[in-house]
């Protein structure tokens, strides 16, 4: 698997409901949409939007209900190694080591030993975890646990990372210093990443592009490209801008939900 | 205030306001103060039991054969040590319970891990489970004897028998409800229905299994005295039986001591186990 291989995401007519009858509930409606290679997309909306339902769709965890799903032009057909998820609970392997974690994906690929230790440090180094490799998951912070979940989702080297409110169980503190680091690695790692949060904030700081999504059934609203440049400082006018824009945007939604 | 409370307390009930306030969830006590705690508790039941029945022959309650005191229960067992008498039942019972209760996990984990993870296999194995499980294990006993004799294996045979169920559906119950999360954190990093077996679902499901286990060890001695009571020679169970024929009543709680002290390392050797396997739970989590 090399990142270097197309990693585009095509979305046609995706569309998902649960249930059937009258408590048919649809989830999302009709999504169009393509991310390109190595861009960041955030998926934005207020709770409720479909925007998880729609990452767990591209992540291969449940099925369309209609639409196609390429991803470097194959149909999506269950999860697969090409498609790193980091999920919002952390969901480490509490019998691992901090090492052992992030070796688990090389270790199914059969990579040797040493190999796999080599990988381990490198991209511990890169979330700063270097002291921690012997530790279980049970001794770790919350940010610390979502450092070795990044790491070990990077170690297996998928062109696409799918994280679904990643920072969200984590401190004001934590969740900025935790953005910082994703944005300097996304710099030199280039992977395709679809970030799911409802923070404009985070969504502002992070994304090429950002996905607002409409309440249920979930739509795509509008499509906002942020045209800031790496190291973005939140508290520069023009990042304050996209805030107040992105927040007009979502507010209309919330707004609908409550009618 | 507490504070001054915990200071006017006196001995036994010094500690007391502290140690309700730790409880289950709180720092554990210092290694030292537990035992010693542990230690008080053994010697003051010594204690209470020695009195009761040093009161039965000074206050001339009633016949002092049917409670006899803590000394002479220790004198039956150290005489039938001298004679050479008390081994060969200890052993005996030991050779039941870990070959009756080994069966019965071998058995058990295997037939757990495949009726958890295979619909198929489940929907074969529940339904005969079901229907025996609520069968005291002890009314089938006698049927053990017609169909394989008086000998050792309707006693291994009956201890695999009872010790299953339990161990059988921990282990189909850990299996069947590991957090699905992990089994999408372990596909998407690739790994193929075998390699999330071996490398997600059988380590999570671990520490399911252990309580399984030692829910399992438990049952083992509890039913090898029963059917030690039926037709053995040897044994605790026999012991204790023995004892009632003659009315030798410290030989009966003798062996019924023996039998509590098995039965407590038997747990401290599947705890112990169960640590080093487990390293990696927190203390608190166990």
């Amino acid at each position: 698997m090399s990142a270097a291989s197309s990693s585009r995401i095509e979305m046609q007519g995706v569309s998902k409901s649960f249930g059937a009858g009258p408590n048919r509930a649809i989830a999302l409606a009709e999504v169009d949409l393509d991310i390109e290679d190595a861009e960041l997309v955030c998926l934005l909306g207020p709770s409720g939007c479909g925007k998880s339902t729609l990452l767990n769709i591209i992540a291969g965890f449940v099925p369309p209900t209609t639409g196609t799903i390429l991803v470097g032009g194959r149909a999506v057909n269950g999860p697969g190694a090409d498609r790193g998820v980091v999920f919002q609970e952390y969901v480490l392997f509490p019998w691992l080591t901090v090492a052992g974690n992030v070796e688990f994906g090389p270790a199914l690929k059969g990579v040797e030993a040493a190999e796999r230790r080599r990988i381990a440090a490198r991209y511990l180094d890169l979330v700063g975890l270097t002291a921690h490799a012997e530790k279980y998951p049970g001794q770790l912070s919350g940010g610390m646990k979502q450092r070795v979940a990044i790491a070990r989702a990077l170690a297996n080297g998928p062109a696409i990372i799918l994280m679904d409110e990643p920072f969200g169980a984590l401190d004001a503190q934590n969740r900025e210093v935790l953005q910082d680091e994703l944005a300097r690695i996304q710099r030199t790692e280039k992977r395709t990443i679809v970030f799911v949060t409802h923070s404009i904030r985070e969504a502002v700081y992070l994304a090429d592009r950002v996905v607002v999504m409409t309440s249920a059934p979930g739509r795509i609203k509008e499509i906002v490209p942020i045209g800031l440049s790496a190291g973005r400082d939140r508290f520069s006018q023009k990042f304050t801008q996209y805030e107040a824009e992105i927040s007009r945007l979502v507010k209309a939604e919330v707004a609908k939900v409550h009618e | 205030m507490p504070s001054v409370a915990a200071k006017s307390g006196v001995g036994l009930f010094a500690g007391l306001p502290e140690l309700m306030e730790s409880g289950v969830r709180g720092r554990p006590l210092p290694r030292r103060r537990s035992i010693a705690l542990r230690l008080g508790a053994v010697l003051g039941f010594l204690g209470v039991w020695a009195l009761i029945s040093g009161l039965v022959v000074v206050l001339d309650l009633f016949n002092p054969i049917f409670l006899p005191g803590p000394w002479l229960v220790l004198g039956a067992v150290v005489d039938l040590w001298q004679k050479d008498a008390l081994w060969p039942h200890v052993a005996a019972t030991l050779q039941r319970v870990i070959v009756g209760f080994g069966t019965g996990m071998a058995l058990a984990t295997v037939a757990g891990l495949a009726a958890g993870q295979f619909r198929v296999v489940r929907n074969l194995v529940e339904p005969a489970v079901e229907l025996l499980r609520p069968i005291p294990p002890f009314a089938v006993l006698p049927l053990f004897i017609i169909w394989v004799g008086i000998g050792e294996a309707s006693k291994t045979g009956f201890i695999t028998y009872a010790t299953f169920f339990p161990m059988f559906l921990a282990t189909v119950h850990a299996v069947r409800h590991v957090d699905p999360l992990l089994l999408r954190a372990a596909r998407s990093l690739g790994a193929r229905p075998h390699q999330l077996f071996v490398r997600v679902i059988l380590p999570a499901a671990l520490p399911e299994i252990f309580t399984g286990l030692r829910l399992g060890m438990g049952l083992a001695f509890f039913v090898i005295v029963i059917s030690e009571f039926i037709a053995a020679e040897e044994g605790l169970g026999f012991l204790i039986n023995d004892g009632r024929n003659f009315y030798l009543v410290p030989q009966m709680l003798g062996a019924a001591v023996l039998l509590g002290a098995l039965g407590y390392g038997a747990n401290a050797l599947i705890r112990l186990l169960e640590r080093r396997v487990l390293r990696w739970q927190a203390p608190g989590e166990r």
